[in-house]
């Protein structure tokens, strides 16, 4: 069953930039990889965390929206807690008034 | 027995008269909380981070569970902190 979920993720703040764009799209590969269809795409960039996690407390966040089907997100998220460089992730399926929330926000800021 | 004279206040009891609370959510039409958004989640929480009761804030029982949910989700992701002492 496709559903539209969204997920963000934190990556660690010792990243050059450049590993950071390849972390980014290691996850787009994947999901695409899943037969999904990435429908937005934001990084916030570095920012500063709330509370230290793993005793860093800025860290790379990245949102991605996308469009797959409901069996491959536990792959993914077996993919985020594998990968050593993530150090927080959290994913949601969005329900019919969020979607149209980010649209909204979408159509706002273009 | 007899009848206890009518307390008098010294000051008018302005403070009884609470204003009408209502559901901000309702109010606006708002029908979706935003988890990415931690300016707005702080209205719900006190100084130490904690989430405010209904009784406090007004928002009607279904608003509550998604703001909690969010807030729950915010601080996952630490766009929220768990505890701290001076937040506003």
């Amino acid at each position: 069953m496709i559903n539209q979920y969204e997920t963000v993720f934190i990556a660690t703040p010792v990243l050059s930039e450049k590993q950071m764009k390849e972390t980014v799209e290691k996850f787009k590969g994947f999901i695409e990889h899943m037969s999904g269809e990435i429908v937005h795409e934001e990084s916030w960039g570095l920012r500063k965390l709330a509370y230290n996690i793993q005793h860093k407390s800025t860290g790379f966040y990245h949102m991605i929206e996308f469009r797959m089907d409901g069996e491959n997100i536990k792959k993914l998220e077996t993919e985020f807690i594998r990968d050593e460089r993530i150090i927080r992730f959290l994913t949601m399926k969005m329900d019919k008034f969020a979607i149209l929330y980010s649209e909204k926000k979408r159509r706002l800021k273009a | 027995m007899a009848q206890e004279p009518e307390i008098r206040y010294l000051t008018p009891p302005s403070i009884d008269v609470k204003k009408k609370k209502y559901c901000r959510f309702k109010k606006n039409r708002i029908k979706y909380v935003d988890y990415k958004d931690p300016q707005f989640l702080k209205r719900f929480l006190n100084e130490q981070g904690k989430i405010l009761p209904r009784r406090i804030t007004g928002t009607s029982l279904k608003y509550q569970r998604k703001v909690a949910r969010s807030v729950k989700r915010a601080r996952h992701i630490a766009l929220l902190p768990y505890v701290t002492d001076l937040m506003k």
